[in-house]
């Protein structure tokens, strides 16, 4: 029974850009963990989580989002995801994840949030 | 439950590996029972969490150990139930702490129980130490 699950990574003038594609579940979180330490280890805070392709994902996944987004807006960074389909924009939802994370419809409006003087950080203050 | 109840079984080693396997049998017992597309959905992630519960809580990753996933539905609830034999862990008894504590506490956990809860309309939890351990789960199937 497949799982698939792929990853990519690039780079978006000084916006790490990683983009899922795929079942982000139980299985294949721990890579994504792995790539948003790799960004970190490389001194990239600011990040943008593309899931244009990804077409579901369970807590495992979720969990690594909260995971690391604190100590990225320690260090003046954030994780902003983007382009969610609506089945996987729901379970965000049920959790109230809207409301911590900065989320944006495009990739090119969520790389343009960092540069924003006053982007507020959602669900600070 | 009527007489004319279906019931459906999966065995499965206790691997993620699998949980994808798990997702396709939940989602064409969903289907076949008459739920919509988006209950499916939300039937697919609970069974999903609860299986992930047991393969890294109860069984701690141990893969010579098997998830059972037992499927009854009839005209108006399909029930799943998730078994194992591992250690006695309560998912249900997992406190939900609010998102942002969780997120300043740099802490995932509870997540996945939180989501069963919402997305299904009825869970309770069985042991029965060192026998077997039991997830209940209901969902009503709604009317088109």
């Amino acid at each position: 029974m497949p799982n698939p699950f792929a990853l990519t990574k690039s780079m978006e003038g000084d916006v790490a850009v990683i983009s899922l594609d795929g079942y982000l579940d139980a299985h294949t979180a721990p890579q994504f963990e792995a790539a948003i330490q790799d960004e970190m280890d490389g001194g990239h805070t600011r990040i943008v989580v593309d899931c244009a392709p990804l077409t579901y994902i369970s807590s495992a996944g979720l969990g690594v989002f909260m995971s690391f987004v604190e100590e990225l807006r320690e260090q003046d960074g954030d994780i902003k995801i983007c382009a969610l389909q609506p089945k996987v924009q729901s379970t965000f939802e049920v959790l109230g994840f809207a409301e911590i994370f900065d989320i944006c419809d495009t990739r090119q409006e969520a790389v343009a949030r960092f540069d924003e003087p006053h982007a507020a950080t959602v669900g600070e203050g | 439950m009527t007489a004319l109840e279906r019931k459906f079984t999966l065995h499965v080693p206790s691997s993620t590996e699998n949980l994808a396997m798990i997702r396709e049998f939940v989602s064409n017992i969903g289907t076949q029972a008459g739920l919509d597309a988006r209950d499916v959905g939300k039937l697919e992630l609970a069974v999903d969490e609860a299986c992930a519960n047991v393969i890294e809580h109860a069984y701690g990753n141990d893969t010579s150990k098997d998830v059972v996933i037992r499927a009854t539905f009839d005209a108006d609830e399909l029930h799943i139930d998730v078994e194992d034999t591992g250690r006695g862990f309560d998912p249900t008894a997992v406190k939900s702490e609010e998102l942002d504590k969780l997120v300043a506490a740099r802490k995932s956990g509870g997540l996945g129980m939180r989501l069963i809860k919402t997305l299904m309309d009825e869970v309770r939890y069985e042991i029965e130490p060192g026998r077997k351990n039991e997830l209940h789960m209901m969902k009503r199937i709604r009317k088109a």
